[in-house]
Parts: structure tokens; sequence; C-alpha cells
């Protein structure tokens, strides 16, 4: 293992060894603008978040709710470009050191080239990517082309994935399973599916992976249950909402970080 | 028993195990729906394996849907074709109105082979939405259709019906509010959903195995109208024409022919107000590999991936993508794709209602439109079949207009002169 998969795994380690599991938050690249996304994205990582994930909004968000939606739109409108994705996961990195990751349906990576977008996103420090709706059957491709830009391909795991898939997906994954809280795109929800628990037992009996879960995990409360039994926790859609309601984009970036403090807190393991 | 719908897979013709043709399908889908995908491809393989469930379609297409659906010739359309003999394969005269009964009829029986009591759909036109929500009335289930709010005011007619039939109509208004967004909504539905929801997908696109499960379930058309053109002819076409938005009722067509390789097959795409005015639908003239709503294939989007939207006035052919076979039939060669604008298309739609007493869909007048010009370019020895797929009752209220501001224009321009 080396650049910056070597990286993603420490980070996961050292938060085990400290009793907690690692929080991960997720913000669109682009929105409202590329710098208010930047300024965003690094408020995160100053205020607790261990990795983040860069999303790289698309015109057809097909596992988004309608928070993602918004912000893939503004960002699309705001004229966004890849570039400006490697640009954001570039000043992520630099300025504090941590793992960064991608989001991304498909389609743009495949149109932009896999080797094209591994090599830039190596070289500006990225950690990995997620990609939804590349299930492990269609990801032969891009799994060379991360492995030799020493990137992580995290998938997906769903309560619906059999326990023969799970086997298949976590052979081939890096870095961590990114284990999905309940059958549903992405949005804010009021309880935690339980769901998760179950799946993160199956996930464990058949790797060694870390496994983060993620999907509808919207406050501290729902962070610190799932913080009990998961590697990472992973929160997106009630940070990108964040943004979204707030009068502009300094007072979005303030509640972004607040949100990310208060979440990092619930993610320590307390003995109760 | 092997029922004609199912015949022997021919070579090159079927998908991959892994539903590829050639370079273009796949199952590009989240991992939620995963399981369903499969669910639905291991269902359908023991279906197409049991005579039961052929004889049962068999039954549902002949004395529900109405089949086998004429073939009319029309001589006197045919005289603004060059003289070549025009005969229109009647998919506007089956159960609700279009071609799109033949595999929402073999779905909702797979949907009870699968103990599902709920569906879900898009619809652009309305006409899958409306073949749907008859089948679930019929068979008892749950229905829920998904459509643009773009359509919903240009195809009211059709929301009456499926409410009629008590299905939910739920407005989009995401993206361009067409067929698109609709079908990306249906997606998000089923990842919630999937346990109790099957998606009846209304075209031969979608992930493996919707493309060719929907081309087996459409397949009637071509085999029909291939029997029905030789008795009626005394041989094979020339050409077998018809519209394209997503490929289900070209490829029902085509896939009958595809071993007679001296019929040309050709498909219409959407070329909106021209595919140089980038307003248009015509995905396999403009469009370039990708993915979209789970497949491979060719696609209308920018240098970055992001998919663009299309334009036509027709909301059924409103649709920037194409299914795999027909991307693999265009690189191959063995389809040929044109674009037909808005203005052809409508003026073929008036000329077969004046001439023949048929009001067709606006989707099929493209056809209608590409078989003026291909009948133009055979000549009176030419015969040509064209896929009738739908009955136009649903765009009276477009096509009102669109013949309204025509005149208007016509009017503007005399005045100036
Ligand atoms: C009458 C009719 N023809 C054609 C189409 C286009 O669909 P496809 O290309 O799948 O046949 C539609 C879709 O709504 C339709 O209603």
């Amino acid at each position: 293992m080396s650049g910056n998969l070597r990286l993603l795994a420490d980070t996961l380690a050292r938060a085990k060894q400290e009793n907690r599991a690692a929080l991960i938050t997720y913000m669109t690249a682009g929105f409202p603008t590329v710098d208010d996304g930047i300024a965003a994205t690094q408020a995160m990582l100053n205020s607790g978040a261990d990795i983040v994930e860069i999303g790289l909004p698309h015109s057809d968000p097909v596992l988004d709710g309608p928070v993602i939606q918004t912000a893939d739109e503004i960002a699309l409108r705001g004229g966004v470009r890849i570039a400006d994705v490697i640009r954001t996961v570039r000043e992520a990195y630099q300025a504090t050191g941590k793992p960064v990751l991608v989001m991304s349906y498909w389609n743009p990576i495949d149109r932009y080239g896999a080797e094209r977008f591994g090599g830039e996103l190596a070289k500006a420090g990225g950690a990995g990517c997620i990609l939804p709706d590349l299930p492990v059957q269609e990801s032969a491709l891009w799994r060379e082309t991360a492995a030799r830009h020493s990137l992580a391909t995290v998938f997906v795991a769903a309560p619906s994935t059999t326990d023969e898939r799970l086997r298949e997906l976590t052979a081939a994954g890096t870095g961590f399973v990114y284990a999905s809280a309940l059958m549903g795109v992405t949005g804010v929800r009021d309880a935690v599916s339980t769901a998760a628990g179950s799946l993160v037992r199956r996930i464990r009996a058949v790797t060694e992976l870390p496994v983060c879960v993620g999907i509808g995990i919207s406050d501290a409360a729902q962070a610190g249950r799932v913080a009990r039994f998961a590697d990472g926790v992973i929160v997106a859609s009630a940070l990108v909402k964040a943004v979204l309601d707030a009068p502009d984009a300094a007072a979005g970036t303030a509640t972004v970080a607040e949100l990310t403090t208060e979440l990092s807190r619930a993610t320590r393991r307390h003995a109760d | 028993m092997n029922s004609q719908f199912f015949f022997p897979a021919l070579p090159g013709e079927s998908p991959s195990e892994h539903g590829y043709f050639g370079a273009f399908g796949g199952t590009f889908i989240p991992e939620a729906l995963v399981a369903a995908v499969d669910e639905v491809a291991v269902e359908y393989e023991r279906a197409k394996a049991d005579p039961a469930f052929a004889a049962e379609f068999e039954q549902l297409l002949a004395h529900y849907a109405g089949r086998p659906s004429a073939l009319t010739e029309v001589p006197r359309f045919a005289g603004h074709a060059g003289g070549a003999r025009v005969f229109l394969k009647r998919e506007d005269l089956n159960h609700t109105g279009s071609h799109k009964i033949n595999n929402v009829l073999g779905q909702a029986l797979l949907t009870k082979r699968m103990g599902k009591p709920r569906v879900i759909a898009e619809t652009g036109a309305g006409q899958h939405g409306v073949a749907t929500a008859t089948a679930c009335a019929l068979f008892g289930l749950e229905c829920t259709i998904y459509m643009g709010e773009t359509d919903i005011r240009r195809q009211a007619v059709n929301v009456a019906r499926m409410e009629m039939l008590g299905a939910t109509v739920i407005p989009v208004t995401s993206g361009s509010r067409t067929l698109k967004d609709a079908i990306n909504e249906t997606f998000r539905d089923w990842v919630a959903n999937v346990e109790t929801t099957h998606y009846i997908f209304g075209t031969v696109a979608g992930p493996h195995p919707f493309p060719a499960m929907i081309r087996d379930f459409q397949r009637v058309i071509g085999v029909e109208a291939r029997r029905q053109i030789v008795e009626r002819a005394g041989r094979l076409p020339d050409a077998a024409i018809a519209c394209v938005g997503g490929g289900s009722n070209a490829i029902g067509l085509f896939h009958a022919f595809l071993p007679d390789t001296d019929v040309r097959l050709i498909g219409c795409e959407a070329a909106g107000h021209g595919v140089e005015s980038g307003k248009h639908a015509a995905t396999l003239t403009a469009g370039e590999p990708g993915i979209l709503h789970g497949s491979r294939s060719y696609v209308l989007q920018d240098d970055e991936g992001q998919i663009t939207e299309p334009w036509s006035i027709s909301a059924g052919l409103d649709y920037p993508g194409v299914g795999p076979e027909h991307a693999f039939l265009h690189d191959t060669g063995r389809g040929e794709y044109r674009p037909v604008t808005d203005a052809a298309a409508m003026r073929a739609f008036r000329l077969l209602a004046s001439t023949e007493g048929i009001i067709p869909a606006i989707e099929s007048a493209h056809a209608l439109a590409g078989a003026i010009d291909v009948g133009t370019e055979l000549g009176p020895d030419g015969l040509i079949v064209v896929n009738l797929s739908g009955r136009g009752d649903k765009d009276m209220e477009t096509a009102a207009r669109y013949f309204e501001q025509d005149a208007e224009a016509a009017r503007a321009g005399r005045v100036q002169k």
C-alpha cells in the first residue's frame, strides 16, 4: 500500500486506536461556488472531520435525494468543471494533510478518461473514489487505474447485498467498505435504520477492511449511535443542507463547522 | 414448447451473459438495486423456459391487447412517398393505443411471478404510463407513475386516463421535467422500495436484462409484420422503418428481420428544430458513447459527461439516451438511423390523417416522415413497412397548437412580402 491510499488506511486505524469512529463528511464541489465549496471542505477538516468526500456534480444524480440534487444543480449552473473538482481536492488536502475522496457517478469519469482522471486525482493528493453506480462487475478497468495510482476504490454495500456479493466486493475494494444504512437515496432522515447494524455484522464476517456507515445520518445523536458499531460515520446531506439553508456562504461555512464539531464529539465512544 | 416470441437466439443478436451487445449494455446501477435486477433476470430466464408463461402471455396479447395487429396498406399516403408501396403495422390499434402494452403485459406477468404487489413506471408521452396503469388494474397491482411536469402539460389526456385507471401520477420537477427526469425519479423510488416493488421499465434501455427482455416482449411486432407482408406483397420489404425514442417499438419491428440482410432497418430519431440547432433528441446521430440509466450506449452529453437536455415536439422521443442494442446495430451498420425534424414529422402527421383517415401519434409521425424520404429514394418499386407505434388522440392539443403557430408564421411571412 502506498500513496494516499496508505494515508486513508492509517487515518482509519488511528481513529480505532483512539476508541472512536472516524468522521467522514461530504460536500459537493463547486457549491455554491468553487471557492465556497473549498472553504466549507476545509472548515469540516479543521473542525474534526477525519476524511472528506468531494462530490463531483452530475446532471443525473439518480442515487441522491433533493438536497444533493439541488447542490449539484447549483454547482453545474455555476459552470463547475472537473478541473475545479480536482482543485477542491488539492486545496483540501494541502491545507490539512487529511484523506480526500471523490464521490462520482461513473459517466463523467468515463467520458473524461479513467486514466486521465485517476492520474490527476492522485497528483492532487486525492486518496480514492466512491463510485456509486459502478458495481463491482463493471469496475475492472477503473480498479486497474486506481491500483496504478495508489487510489482507494470504495464499494458501497447495501442491506440487500447477498453474502456472496459482499465477499466479491470486499475482495475487490480497498480503503474501507461503505455500508449503506438503508435502502434509499441520500437525504436527511429522522431515524437511523436498524438495517445498518446487521449489515455491518455481515460485512465484518467476510473482510478485515474498516466498515463505515452512511446514508441518512443527520445529527450528533444518530452519529453517536452508529459510532458504537461502525469504524466510520459518514454524513452528507445534513451538511449540504446547512449550506443550502444559510443566508450566505460565510454563514454556511460557519454552520458546517459547528455541525462537524458536534458530529465529531459524538463519534467518541463513551463507556456507557 | 417455445412460443413465437422466444425464438432461439441467433448469433450476435442476443446480449452476452453480462448484458452486452458488443460494447454496449451492462449494469451500471447502485448496489442497492443489484439484488432486484438480478431477481428480474433470473425470473425472466425461468419464465422464458416455462410454456405456461408463454401461453399466458400469448392469450393476453390475443384477447386483451387485440393481436395480431393489422397491416394496412396506405396507397394515398404512398403517393407522397415516391409511389413506393407502404404498409403500416398498426400498433395504434392495440388496446390502450400503442405498442407499449406488449411489454407491459409481459412484465406484469413477471411481477405476479415475483410476488410483488406494487409497480412503478416512468412515462413520457403517457402511453407507457397508461399501459402500465391498465395492466395494474387488470392484475390488481398498486401503481405509481412518474411523469415530467412538461409532459404532464403536453399529454394531459393520458394523465386523466392513468388516474381513471387507479394509478397515482407523480409530477417530476427536476432537470428538464421530461422523460429522462421521470426515469431518474422512478429509480429513486425503486431503490427505496425494491422489496415490494417491480419497476416496469418502458423501453429497451436500462440495465441488463431490461433491454433484452423488453425486446423479447416487443418482437411480436416484427414476427407478425414479416408474416403479413410476405402474405400480402409476396416478398420481404426493402425497408422496415420505426421511430426511436429509447427504441422499443423499433427493435420490436426490426428484430424478426435481423437475419434478412436485404431488409434495411431504419430508425428515425427526433431532430427537433434540427440537429445543428442543438435542440434535438437525435442520440445516435449526434451523441457519444456514455452511461445513462444503467447501461452504456450513445447519449447526448457535454465534453465532461453531463447529460444535455434534449428537445422534441414529441414527449415519447424527447430522451437523451437510446437502447444499447440500437447502439450496437448503429455501429455495425446493420441499422440506419436518421434525424427527422419536428416540422417534417408534423407534415407527415397531417398527411396521414388527411389521406388515409389515420391520426398517428407524433412519435410515429417521425417514422412516417422517414418513410416519405425512403419511399422517394426507392421509387415505385419500393416496398416499405412502417411501425405505426401509436395513435394520436393524446396529441390533439399539441398538434392544434403547432399548426396554429405554423399558420400564423406563414401569414406573417406573407404580409411581409
Ligand atoms: C406511440 C409511441 N411511439 C414511440 C414511443 C417511443 O418509445 P420507443 O422508442 O421505446 O418505442 C413512445 C413513447 O412514449 C410512444 O408513446
